[in-house]
């Protein structure tokens, strides 16, 4: 029994007894610091001989550390304590949300449309555009269509006031942005042209009179039928999926020649026409001001709408132009 | 166009097999199928019943007792809830355990206690179209007919495929019956000829009754014409009218059937006249004189133009359009006793126009604008008409007026194999190709390295080798062609301005507004709803009058969205849209002065809900020096809106709409508007920016509150600030904008957060006391605004 033994008691009484941590703190410098008990008992070393004060300076640190380890050991389980309380004061219920951030919504034809561009500028296209009223030269004339022909009445245009009538109007597919691209760049040329395109067909669950294409250009020298086929099918697979197969067969169209329509197969063994396509007419690359000894190309198109509600089965397209956020917050 | 498959082994015996495998055929031709219908198997069961008696039910009035013989001779009692037929009429019967049509099963019931064994049929119960009030009465129809007989047999309807094509306006020869065999024919490679139709020709020579002028020679490239005597007018037999309707047309008459007949199998359209309304039987070609009309077959008077083919009589007075529509005073009625036939190659271009013009497309019409055959295919179907008019009893005159005007020039097309194949990618031979030609009835013949081609005459369409490469690809198959990818090495991608167009989007959408794409159209006296000017393009043939002007600002497409969402009460929306805008033109050009623009639509907020979606953008792209200018804009709130102007140019709004705006779209709250002119946006300078090194040194902090008049701007006090506060002014913010007790009326406490700051060192309080003053002063002295004690 050390004849500290009464200090140390005296000091874990005295710890023990403290409630929290501040007012551990308060007492520690009476506990260990200079103003206490055992600071004086140190003191008080100094008048006994050189082996007694040995023995009982060796005495005192050990009660020193006793009451040092107890201190740590209260304090860490004091902090301990509060920082339990303090969290369970914290508790939140993480689902209790009210308003909050949100996402917008890029709209259906947008997402499609991009990710046409997407596989395309993959292929090595750029991506062109165009204004949508449009002069009857670019929309008609230059692209073998002359006002007598057949093919006009087709196109159920909606014509603009301005101008002669029928001089002007609002474009029924994305080829004069074809022309305008011919225009204005030397080949080689490799182009989508996506957009909006206009028809004087009444708004139903499957038409809208404002509605868009995504065409393609390609002019280079050697260019083929069977690259065009090709082409189209690389995208098909790259679109739809490495399962699914085009099908190429006559059609007509007055700025191709020959002209294709693609059918994709579906699950079922039928085939679903797709696109119009075809290898572009001497008269179209005459008009603009190319040489068709020198230059060949091919073009295509198809509607963006028709993907777009394909791959969600819409069944009313009319949704995608009824600003109805509950439509619009789907996607 | 509709064939029979019947009808096409007329011209090639040898086409059989699966339907469904010659549909495929077809389709690879480019003669797409739509519909594949087997015809007459429904009525396999039918028979031809005799009716013995009739008499009433004893318990029911709605139902008659009838007694029939359907060939056995045995009598068997029928309920039937038809009253048209009378004793010995012939009727399509359905004898206890057939099946109709409609997969029904007649089996023997009682009605009302009467034992009924079978069933007596309408014609829509069979299938055969018309009439369902009552049961069909064949002897009214048709002249050989046993009792007992399968209907099918009786009506002249054997088991057929029906394929409706969709034939291309560049296929003119596909357009009839024979075309189309002649291509099916060709891809099975099986035989293919026309059936010889010879008549003979009794009459006097045509010379004495009639006679053809073409005046016009680039109007009518050929004008057959032929006379027939003792024409009766009156039903067709069965298997003619049968087949007109299989393909879509009505049974009219013996003569106009016969006609179309024709047309369908040639596709050859024609037209007959009256002769005795046709003084002395003279026809002339020509164009319409300015000024001119025509009451045409239905009974409509029309104007006629310059540009219209015109078939006149000898006084010049026009009696028909020419290959479009007839005249009412030359018709076929039924006391019409002569006729002349007109078997006519019109102009292609000539006759598109004044179909277009008169917006009378019609199946003759239709054939005529495409082209049809001006050589042998005339004289063939000529021969055809005059065969089935004689065999309906009409006497034929002697010989035929064929005239003639300008054709197509056939001088052989000089084709190169080499250059054949490099447009296809193929490796055919040119014998290949001169095969592939033939079998379709192009002339080939192989001059050295090259092929001289005929055209034949039923391909008004094709011209050039390029034409010929297509016909050469479609007999050779579009499959065969091997598949390649162009050798050019192209580098894709987006466009500066496409690129940060996605950015737009994506800020955008990080910010949590939808995008929306309404349709461009407006309705007349939106844009005056908006408070803008009424300058909008008008549509010349709008669909509807509420989407008959263009828009010339997303403005009033952002708020019909916004009224019909609060009309379905959805809640507020956050909305942008990027989309064209059509201004008119300022110049003499003629297109509008069209862009794209960019627009945000939050509703329920205020304009600084606008801003903040501004300052996202500005941040997202780069966009430097973004001031706002208070301004009143059209259609905007004039005390709560300001132009945006970038690096110094006007490029957009901000702020809210318009009370008054919103009231006429039956908005309710607020909506803060964001618009810009995207294009020059996007093409004005953005995404310029700069490295400037993070400070390693400490940073002072000082708020500063001004009291500043209601008038000047924050921008304007944070602008002098700014530029009092120099380099060492790292950051400048607003933190708290206050109204009310201390601040006077007119008035407003603005406290802005400043941080001083150098990149080299440490600032002492002197410095960072000096530069706070130098604030403080600046803002005094430019805005008379006091620091707020």
């Amino acid at each position: 029994m050390s004849r500290f033994q009464s200090l140390v008691d005296e000091a874990i009484a005295a710890i023990d007894s403290a409630a929290d941590l501040s007012s551990l703190n308060e007492l520690r410098p009476r506990l260990i610091g200079k103003k206490s008990n055992l600071a004086g008992a140190s003191r008080s070393l100094g008048a006994m001989d050189p082996d007694e004060r040995k023995v009982a300076g060796q005495e005192l640190n050990e009660c020193r550390n006793v009451v040092q380890t107890h201190l740590d050991a209260r304090v860490d389980l004091l902090a301990s304590e509060a920082r339990k309380v303090q969290l369970e004061a914290e508790r939140m219920d993480l689902t209790e949300l009210v308003g909050g951030m949100r996402r917008g919504h890029y709209h259906l034809i947008t997402q499609a449309r991009d990710r046409l561009e997407d596989i395309f500028t993959g292929m090595g296209f750029t991506v062109a555009e165009g204004p949508e009223v449009e002069t009857a030269w670019y929309n008609f004339e230059a692209l073998n269509i002359p006002d007598w022909h057949p093919a006009r009445g087709a196109f159920d245009t909606i014509f603009v006031n301005l101008g002669e009538p029928e001089e002007v109007m609002l474009r029924s597919h994305t080829s004069p942005v074809q022309i305008r691209t011919m225009e204005s760049q030397k080949p080689p040329i490799y182009i989508v042209a996506p957009g909006r395109t206009f028809r004087t067909d009444a708004a139903d669950a499957t038409h809208l009179p404002a509605f868009n294409q995504i065409e393609g250009l390609v002019i280079d020298r050697g260019i083929t039928f069977g690259d065009l086929a090709g082409t189209i099918d690389s995208f098909v697979k790259a679109f739809f999926g490495q399962e699914v197969n085009t099908r190429l067969r006559p059609s007509y169209f007055p700025f191709t020649e020959p002209s294709a329509e693609v059918d994709i197969s579906r699950p079922d063994g039928s085939w679903l026409e797709l696109a119009g396509c075809g290898m572009l007419h001497p008269n179209v690359l005459r008009n603009c001001g190319l040489d068709p000894d020198e230059w060949q190309g091919f073009a295509f198109g198809f509607g963006i709408d028709r993907l777009a509600s394909m791959r969600y089965q819409l069944d009313d397209i009319r949704e995608l132009v009824n600003s109805d956020v509950r439509f619009l917050s789907q996607f | 166009m509709k064939v029979l498959l019947s009808w096409l082994q007329e011209f090639a015996p040898d086409i059989q097999g699966d339907p469904a495998e010659l549909g495929e055929t077809l389709t690879a031709l480019g003669l797409a199928v739509e519909e594949m219908t087997i015809t007459g198997e429904g009525i396999a069961d039918i028979v031809v019943a005799k009716v013995l008696e009739l008499g009433p039910h004893p318990d029911a009035d709605k139902i008659q007792l009838v007694q029939v013989d359907a060939g056995d001779g045995q009598p068997r009692q029928v309920c039937c809830g038809a009253f048209n037929m009378n004793v010995g009429d012939l009727i399509p019967f359905a004898p206890v355990g057939s099946t109709m049509p409609n997969g029904m099963e007649i089996a023997e019931r009682k009605m009302r206690g009467q034992m009924s064994n079978g069933m007596c049929c309408s014609a829509t119960e069979l299938d055969l179209g018309g009439d369902a009030s009552g049961i069909m009465i064949l002897n009214d129809q048709l002249d050989d007919v046993a009792v007992g007989q399968p209907l099918g047999e009786a009506l002249g309807m054997a088991p057929d495929v029906l394929w409706d094509l969709e034939v291309n306006a560049n296929r003119p020869d596909a357009m009839s019956v024979a075309g189309v065999a002649r291509d099916l024919a060709a891809a099975l490679d099986v035989p293919f000829t026309f059936p010889e139709h010879a008549s003979v020709a009794e009459g006097s020579p045509i010379g004495e009754v009639a006679s053809v002028e073409i005046v016009d020679p680039s109007l009518c490239g050929r004008f057959l014409a032929r006379v027939f005597h003792n024409v009766k007018v009156g039903p067709s037999p069965a298997w003619l009218a049968n087949r007109v309707t299989a393909l879509g047309m009505r049974s009219i008459s013996n003569v106009v059937d016969i006609s179309n007949y024709v047309m369908l199998e040639h596709g050859q359209p024609c037209h007959t006249y009256d002769l005795d309304k046709v003084p002395n039987g003279v026809l002339k070609a020509r164009r319409g004189y300015e000024g001119e009309d025509i009451v045409t077959l239905d009974g409509a008077t029309r104007q006629l133009t310059t540009i219209d083919g015109v078939i006149a009589d000898e006084s010049d007075t026009a009696i028909g359009i020419a290959g479009v529509m007839g005249g009412e005073s030359t018709e076929i009625s039924d006391e019409t006793t002569s006729v002349i036939l007109e078997m006519a190659w019109w102009d292609p271009p000539s006759i598109s126009r004044t179909v277009k013009r008169l917006n009378l497309p019609s199946e003759a019409s239709m054939r005529n604008r495409r082209g049809a055959d001006y050589g042998d295919g005339m004289d063939r179907a000529t021969a055809r008409f005059a065969q089935l008019m004689v065999q309906a009893g009409a006497v034929a005159d002697v010989g035929e007026i064929d005239e003639r005007g300008v054709t197509p020039d056939r001088t052989p097309v000089q084709v190169q194999p080499a250059r054949v194949n490099a447009l296809l990618g193929t490796t055919l031979s040119g014998l290949d190709m001169a095969q592939h030609l033939e079998s379709i009835g192009f002339d080939v013949t192989v001059e050295g390295d090259e092929l001289a081609v005929v055209i034949p005459t039923w391909r008004w369409d094709t011209a050039t080798w390029t034409d010929i490469a297509e016909e050469i690809a479609r007999m050779y198959g579009y499959e065969n062609i091997i598949r390649t990818v162009p050798k050019g090495t192209q580098t894709g991608g987006l466009n500066e301005y496409q690129k940060a167009r996605r950015l737009v989007r994506a800020a955008l959408v990080g910010a949590g507004c939808d995008e929306t794409q309404p349709m461009p159209f407006l309705a007349p006296g939106d844009l005056e709803r908006c408070g803008l000017p009424a300058d909008g393009i008008t549509l010349s043939n709008p669909l509807v009058a509420e989407e008959s002007v263009l828009r010339t600002s997303l403005l009033p497409g952002q708020l019909k969205g916004i009224a019909y969402n609060q009309s379905h009460r959805t809640g507020d929306v956050r909305f942008f849209e990027i989309g064209h805008v059509y201004k008119p033109s300022t110049t003499d050009q003629l297109l509008p002065d069209e862009h794209e623009a960019l627009a945000v639509a939050i509703s329920g907020a205020e304009a600084s809900a606008a801003v903040e979606v501004l300052d996202v953008l500005a941040d997202a792209l780069g966009l430097p020096n973004v001031e706002l200018r208070t301004s009143e804009i059209a259609g905007l709130h004039p005390t709560r809106s300001a132009e945006v102007v970038v690096a110094g140019r006007v490029r957009g709004a901000v702020g809210e709409v318009d009370p008054s705006v919103l009231q006429a779209y039956d908005i309710d709250g607020r909506v803060a508007w964001l618009e810009l002119d995207l294009e020059s946006t996007l093409n004005g300078p953005i995404g310029k920016r700069s490295y400037k090194p993070v400070s390693k040194y400490p940073s002072s902090d000082v708020d500063l509150a001004f009291v500043v008049p209601d008038g000047i701007s924050a921008l304007a006090v944070r602008k002098s600030i700014h530029k009092a506060g120099g380099k060492l002014l790292s950051d400048l913010s607003l933190f708290d904008v206050y109204r009310g007790k201390g601040v006077d009326d007119g008035f407003r406490s603005l406290t802005f957060h400043l941080r001083f700051q150098a990149p080299d060192r440490t600032l002492t309080d002197g410095e960072v006391g000096d530069a706070r003053q130098r604030c403080i002063d600046a803002v005094a002295k430019a805005h008379k605004a006091q620091l707020r004690a």
